[in-house]
């Protein structure tokens, strides 16, 4: 008996949709002979990053969907810049150029083709449309910073020309016919914030205008509208829609309306042929984002591989995008349906939800997205909604591990939890990036690749990546090298490389490793500055130009007239660009060179505030019962006496406190990572607050009766953390870490002993601290302040640090 | 670039050498920053022998003189880019730093040739 030999798939089109086909089919049939015809002058890019051919001066293929060994890999053949003229639906065979060839199937994915409206003069020269490489090939020769550019069309596509032309310096002008921007995906208030964000980048918006010419004689010069009025300009792109590209399905016979119609199959009017992406209709649809479309490749593989599943049933339009540098998610209809809405127009926060007949039927997040994948995932599969404004604030809570395996992680490669997580499990992946190249995940826009880290950690429990060692060339844990260092008596960092040979490749590890030598020894180590950062060379943090800041200590936030007159002075003799009160309540004096560091903190006469440094940076405090008709203590002169008995110390990483006179807490101590609050009758403790990069509510480690418990109590977990945390742990990821219940056995339970011994090696610690700004009059190398040209603004000649401690400064 | 070695016997220097420092003004396993015709160059003191480079890093001009050594690289201060003293290039990127011929003689380190590009 014979088989046939198969003729395989033809698939007519060289977008996104062809490229999600044929890799859908692969994922069913590794052998099946596959031919691309891509009538492009390439194999498939990413069009949705289009605009940075315009806005990066990107190349085609910076943008390719895979190189051109994935296809000599995955046995693909394939045509390129060649247009197929015919398509046969009763042999299935197609024509390019004199040759005929037949298949088993066919799959049309020509995709769309950007709309041309009958205005007058759309012919002029200088007149584009945004759609192919080459469209943007000649906008950027048009592009000159200063030009005058009309962007006719306020959807997604010419909103994202505008911001390229903007970013290349043009003068932009939008101009959209409807009275909002992007008026399918946003609302009217969605809109105005985009309308906000758009000014910021000076590009101008006129909506409601209808141009019925684009003047000129041979070059466009400018448009006019209905109402008549005009607008001068060099150059005008087009971006006002596209239209499904259907010539080869109507001269082929399939039925074609809007779209070539498809049945739940993605099959035609004709059998063996069928169509997917912007030129196929399912139900009257035409889908014109990427999303939907790779719903419709895997069932259309299915059909064509022969294997049953799922039908298509038609998508929930969604997309996650960044428009105008704002980040926006738009998923279904929100136009119908009961709607709740959460705004904050100031910080440029919008989320709408739309539930009908109590299932999630549309969503709109603009500015803050987090969740969006659980909407996502609960638009699609129906989910019951009983309480709307419930479920939209819990989703913004949502980690990676809530979100069920069919929600989806990348927009762009159509890739769910689900897929990433048996990749992780199954190849035993154990970086973002082996995960983004296998599951391709993150290989788009990249916006979920911190999700796919997450996911990689919570799979891995926390082993993936980098995160484990100090010292990842040697693979030396914090713990290792503490071991190391305690088994040698090592008491410096050189020590402590020739014992275990850390710090010599990379020199990464080298301030870890610093702050264990310094914190093991009491903090009577010896001393390498080479293992510190520059911040710890010269006590002042380096700026983004090489400059310095200047953080003089005010305990408490609390200073005097005779300081700030100090201050004053210093900035002018020394023109400092900028003085700034910071978010903890000190001065800060940025832009400062390097060699006049020393000078500047003698004139200041204060101590460092250790604003650069792995350390207590301040403890802020609120004005407390002695001015404050509320205040219930004394949280000022508390706060400033935490601040003496903490200021100078080393800490696995910085560490912030704040004290506040009342349960109202105006000096924020509940996102602290150490927060005394005063209450009725007492002070509440609270531990790994925090509200920078992660916000998280400081969990509440004790509530005593007295100020002076309270300030033990603290001083006692500051020990604690110093000794236990990983370097650059902060107090929230340790207290989340090792649990609020270890921490509180460490710390409170005196009849241990334990809290008192943790304070006993705090004061041995505490008594070697010496205010590093008192270097300025005795240097640890003359050209500690100074480069080989230069010469610090203060020369050396103090007496020797010691008298100036007794002196009592520090 | 061969990491110098000390000078011996009396041969003579290239000529257009240039005296940069002393040995001694660049602290151990530290960078110091110098003017030099169009540009700063920066001059590492390191377990392998003294270097020069370009001292702008290549990412966003970061003061490599500034950063954190190992025994021949050294690590952006401001967004952590590591290049390697020895023939300038950056780790994980396809970037490379300019490198300099050097000479440590009687304590004194001489660039043996710059010029401008």
């Amino acid at each position: 008996m014979m088989y046939a030999k198969p003729k395989g798939l033809a698939v007519i089109g060289g977008g996104m949709a062809a490229q999600a086909l044929i890799e859908a089919v692969r994922k069913h049939d590794s052998e099946l002979p596959i031919t691309l015809y891509c009538g492009e002058a390439h194999l498939p890019y990413d069009r949705v990053r289009l605009t940075e051919l315009i806005e990066k001066g990107a190349d085609v293929s910076d943008l390719r969907l895979r190189p051109d060994e994935w296809y000599e890999d995955n046995k693909i053949e394939f045509v390129v810049g060649e247009r197929v003229s015919a398509v046969d639906t009763s042999t299935r065979s197609v024509t390019l150029g004199e040759e005929t060839r037949e298949f088993d199937s066919v799959c049309l994915a020509t995709g769309s083709e950007a709309l041309v409206p009958p205005i007058e003069g759309i012919d002029r020269d200088g007149v584009y449309l945004y759609r192919y490489p080459v469209d943007c090939e000649m906008i950027v020769e048009q592009a000159e910073p200063g030009a005058r550019a009309a962007v006719i069309g306020g959807g997604l596509l010419g909103l994202e020309a505008a911001k390229a032309l903007a970013a290349l310096g043009c003068d932009v002008t939008v101009v959209h016919l409807m009275d909002r921007l992007m008026e399918r995906q946003l609302d009217q208030p969605a809109a105005d914030l985009l309308l906000a964000a758009m000014k910021e980048i000076d590009v101008e918006v006129l909506t409601e205008r209808s141009t019925v010419e684009i003047m000129g004689d041979d070059h466009a010069t400018g448009l006019r509208f209905a109402d008549g009025e005009t607008l001068d300009c060099d150059f005008v792109v087009m971006s006002v829609g596209i239209s499904s590209r259907t010539d080869l399905a109507k001269e082929a016979g399939l039925t074609v309306e809007r779209g070539v119609v498809v049945d739940d199959a993605m099959q035609t009017s004709a059998p063996g042929i069928y169509a997917v992406g912007e030129c196929a209709q399912h139900n009257g649809i035409v889908y014109g984002i990427v999303a939907p479309i790779y719903d419709q490749c895997e069932v259309a593989a299915r059909s064509i591989a022969g294997i049953d599943g799922e039908s298509y049933g038609g998508s929930i339009p969604s997309a996650k995008l960044k428009v105008m540098g704002v980040d926006l998610v738009s998923v279904g209809d929100v136009a119908s349906g009961e709607t709740v809405t959460v705004s904050d127009p100031e910080a440029g926060i919008y989320r709408k939800l739309a539930v009908t007949d109590g299932k999630l039927t549309g969503a709109v997040l603009m500015g803050d997205t987090r969740g969006y994948e659980l909407l996502l995932d609960k638009a699609k599969t129906g989910a019951e909604v009983i309480n709307p404004l419930e479920t939209l604030s819990k989703a913004s809570e949502a980690t990676a591990a809530e979100l069920p395996d069919t929600a989806q992680v990348c927009n762009c490669n159509g890739v769910c939890k689900g897929e990433i997580v048996d990749a992780i499990r199954e190849r035993g992946l154990t970086g973002t990036q082996e995960v983004v190249a296998v599951t391709r995940a993150g290989a788009g826009c990249g916006t979920c690749k911190s999700l796919v880290t997450e996911l990689v950690q919570i799979e891995t429990g926390g082993a993936g990546d980098e995160q484990a060692y100090l010292c990842p060339c040697r693979k030396l844990t914090g713990e290792d090298i503490a071991n190391s260092i305690r088994e040698h008596g090592a008491q410096s960092v050189s020590e402590v490389a020739e014992c275990c040979g850390a710090t010599r490749e990379c020199g990464g590890c080298k301030p870890g490793i610093a702050y264990l030598v310094s914190e093991i020894n009491d903090n009577r180590h010896r001393e390498e500055r080479h293992a510190r950062y520059i911040n710890d060379r010269v006590h002042a943090n380096i700026q983004k130009d090489g400059t310095f800041s200047v953080v003089p200590r005010i305990y408490g936030g609390v200073t005097s007239p005779d300081e700030l007159r100090r201050i004053a002075d210093v900035a002018d003799k020394y023109e400092v660009p900028m003085v700034k009160i910071t978010g903890g309540q000190r001065i800060d004096l940025l832009g400062v060179k390097k060699e006049n560091l020393p000078a500047i903190w003698e004139e200041l006469g204060m101590p460092s505030g250790h604003a650069y440094a792995k350390a207590v940076r301040t403890v802020k405090t609120c004005v407390g019962e002695n001015f404050c008709r509320f205040g219930l203590d004394d949280s000022i002169a508390t706060g400033i006496e935490l601040e003496h008995e903490w200021e100078g110390l080393y800490t696995p990483h910085k560490v912030k406190a704040a004290v506040s006179g009342c349960p109202r807490n105006c000096a924020e101590a509940s996102t602290k990572d150490i927060g005394l609050i005063a209450v009725e009758g007492g002070w509440q403790v609270r531990i790994g607050g925090a509200a920078g990069a992660s916000v998280r509510e400081g969990d509440i480690l004790v509530t005593v009766d007295t100020k002076a418990e309270a300030m033990r109590v603290s001083t006692t977990f500051l020990q604690h953390y110093r000794e236990n945390a990983e370097y650059l742990e902060r107090t929230y990821g340790y207290v989340e870490r090792v649990g609020l219940d270890f921490v509180k056995e460490a710390v409170l339970n005196e009849e241990s002993g334990e809290p008192e011994r943790l304070r006993e090696r705090f004061r041995i610690a505490k008594a070697a601290v010496v205010d590093p700004w008192l270097e300025r009059n005795n240097p640890v190398h003359p050209k500690q302040f100074s480069e080989l040209d230069s010469e610090p603004a203060l020369a050396p000649a103090g007496p020797p640090v010691e008298a100036l401690i007794e002196g009592g400064s520090a | 670039m061969k990491p110098p070695e000390a000078a011996v016997g009396t041969e003579s220097l290239p000529q257009g050498a240039i005296a940069l420092c002393l040995e001694a003004d660049v602290p151990f396993g530290e960078g110091r920053s110098v003017a030099m015709v169009d540009r700063r160059i920066g001059v590492f003191n390191t377990a392998a022998g003294f270097f020069a480079i370009d001292n702008d890093c290549p990412h966003q001009g970061g003061p490599l003189s500034d950063g954190i050594l190992a025994d021949a690289c050294v690590t952006c201060p401001l967004h952590g880019w590591r290049i390697d003293l020895r023939d300038g290039t950056v780790k994980d990127q396809s970037e490379t730093v300019r490198t300099y011929p050097l000479e440590v003689r009687d304590g004194t380190v001489w660039l043996l040739q710059v010029e401008a590009e």
